[in-house]
């Protein structure tokens, strides 16, 4: 049985409330829109890159409360990162979204561990995953 | 509610297995009946007798399975047509109503839709009663109109009187809308199509469980409805046409059953309904429906009726009471969407099914009726014979819930 509230962490309710970067990221290098057709959830990603690494992020879009935080603590993790470490960043939320609820949760994650509580939540993973393939076409464009 | 209703909700309740499926360790509040229905155990029964006492094939075979297989299906036609009101050779029997749909747009819509034509819906279709008229329209090179709905949810039967001319060939709208729960004026509409000469199709998907249906009387040329949504099977659903439509009508599908006589490059088709009905259909489904339409006659049309009335004004209130809460449009009858203040209809969804209520979320298939009432998706709750008090109750108790996390 899952619970609502360990979906729902303080951390993401949080972030979905007062999401940070929000917002077009002026002199944007790189911009990645990716969207869900069945629900109308869509986030867009952009990045402003110095030399090879990540100096700011940003993004906008719509959608519901872990699309949100997703798109916010995304780009809070990601800035600062090259993109070795921005890509294996990205990887490590997508297989820890997609890991079973019982595995344990790696570290090096920070606060994106917050969304271990959708691993219970087999139809929202998705939600998560919207702002992770966007930056993940952020990168390789 | 007085003792009899009580009773009777308790006796329709008992008969259906699915309600005593725990979720989440609760009591399953089952308010998605719009997206499908659960089936009452006689319809399960008639299903499962299929599998096991008539497993041949129809319209084929000459020994006994088979000749047992084909009597029953056909008998299910005709029952299927009884409840509708309309004669068994204008039932043509689909995967649903989408399916209905499909078989119309492309089977009526090649004979009857050319450069220079217009096809008619309304604002509030469903993507299943748009998107086959889109694709129609594209192939032959006539022309989409969409006629307006006001702020209700109702269709503006002066704005669509006001798109029809000689070059309508067909309207087509919802007789009960999925997702505002309003009720079209169907033979408001048909007098209205009919004088221009064109033909009106309904999509009955979500008319057949709460509204009694009598094609004839409704003056419509067109219906088309689903099982899985009226208490029957998935997979299955009907297509009705005016006799003498069907008739003049190609083949849509093309294959074995259809056909009166086949040479190496060439065959004669049937008359309907066998010319629209290829391949092997869904028999054991097609029995359930009728199985599930007759198991609904058994039931007081009008107590049945009085009762989700009833629900639907108590949702109607609950939600009304509710802070945040905006409902979609005004319905009349099933179904409520609505909008939570600042939540995402998703984490509505997610937050009441821990709950143990399931509500569908998102667009419903309505994707430009979301965007002319102004709301990007919604919380849909809908409702069936088998709801009582109690589900609506859980519903507004589980919204409380979802402030609860969001604050």
């Amino acid at each position: 049985m899952s619970d609502a509230l360990a979906l729902y962490q303080a951390t993401i309710v949080e972030h979905d409330r007062h999401p940070r970067n929000h917002g077009p990221l002026a002199g944007a290098d790189r911009a990645a829109t990716v969207d869900n057709p069945l629900c109308g959830d869509v986030v867009t990603i952009e990045l402003r890159l110095a030399d090879a690494t990540i100096a700011a992020a940003g993004w906008t879009g719509r959608g519901c409360a872990l699309a949100r935080a997703a798109g916010s603590m995304l780009t809070v993790a990601l800035a600062g990162l090259d993109a070795t470490a921005a890509a294996a960043r990205l990887d490590a939320l997508e297989a820890l979204v997609r890991s079973t609820p019982d595995a344990p949760v790696p570290d090096g994650l920070g606060d994106l561990a917050a969304f271990a509580g959708v691993r219970g939540f087999a139809s929202r993973r998705g939600c998560v995953l919207i702002a992770v393939r966007a930056a993940r076409a952020c990168l390789s464009g | 509610m007085h003792a009899d209703a009580r009773s009777d909700l308790a006796a329709w309740r008992a008969e259906v297995p699915a309600l005593a499926l725990p979720v989440h360790g609760r009591r399953l509040v089952y308010l998605d009946n719009a997206a499908t229905t659960l089936m009452a155990r006689p319809v399960i029964d008639a299903v499962a007798h299929v599998a096991t006492h008539l497993p041949g094939n129809v319209h084929r075979g000459v020994h006994a399975l088979a000749e047992a297989a084909d009597a029953a299906f056909e008998g299910a036609r005709a029952t299927i047509a009884r409840h509708l009101g309309a004669r068994a050779d204008e039932i043509v029997l689909t995967s649903g109503t989408t399916a209905a749909i499909n078989l119309v747009a492309q089977a009526w819509g090649r004979a009857n839709l050319g450069p220079g034509d217009a096809v008619v819906v309304t604002a509030l279709e469903h993507h299943a009663n748009l998107v086959p008229w889109q694709a129609a329209c594209a192939e032959r090179g006539a022309t989409l109109r969409i006629a307006p709905i006001d702020d209700a949810g109702r269709v503006d039967l002066a704005g669509l009187e006001a798109l029809l001319d000689a070059r309508v060939k067909l309207v087509a709208v919802a007789h009960l809308s999925n997702v505002v729960g309003t009720i079209a004026p169907i033979a408001a509409i048909a007098a209205r199509a009919h004088a221009v000469g064109a033909r009106l199709l309904v999509d009955g998907a979500q008319a057949l469980p709460h509204l009694a249906i009598d094609v004839a009387a409704l003056g419509c040329d067109f219906y088309a409805c689903s099982g899985h949504k009226a208490y029957g099977p998935t997979g299955t659903g009907v297509l009705w046409g005016r006799a003498e439509v069907l008739a003049a009508m190609p083949p849509w599908q093309h294959g074995g059953e259809m056909v009166a006589a086949v040479e190496a490059t060439r065959a004669r088709y049937r008359e309907a309904p066998a010319r629209f009905e290829a391949g092997t259909p869904n028999i054991s489904g097609v029995i359930g429906l009728a199985a599930a339409l007759d198991h609904a006659a058994t039931r007081d049309r009008a107590a049945v009726a009085a009762h989700e009335a009833r629900l639907h004004a108590r949702l109607r209130a609950g939600l009304a009471a509710t802070p945040g809460v905006r409902v979609l449009g005004e319905p009349e009858a099933a179904v409520v969407a609505f909008e939570v203040a600042g939540v995402h209809p998703h984490d509505v969804a997610t937050i009441v099914d821990q709950e143990g209520v399931a509500v569908r979320s998102g667009l419903h298939c309505a994707e430009p009726l979301h965007a002319r009432l102004g709301a990007a998706a919604s919380v849909r709750a809908s409702l069936a014979y088998y709801n009582g008090d109690d589900d609506v109750d859980a519903l507004l108790a589980a919204l409380a819930r979802v402030r609860e996390v969001f604050g």
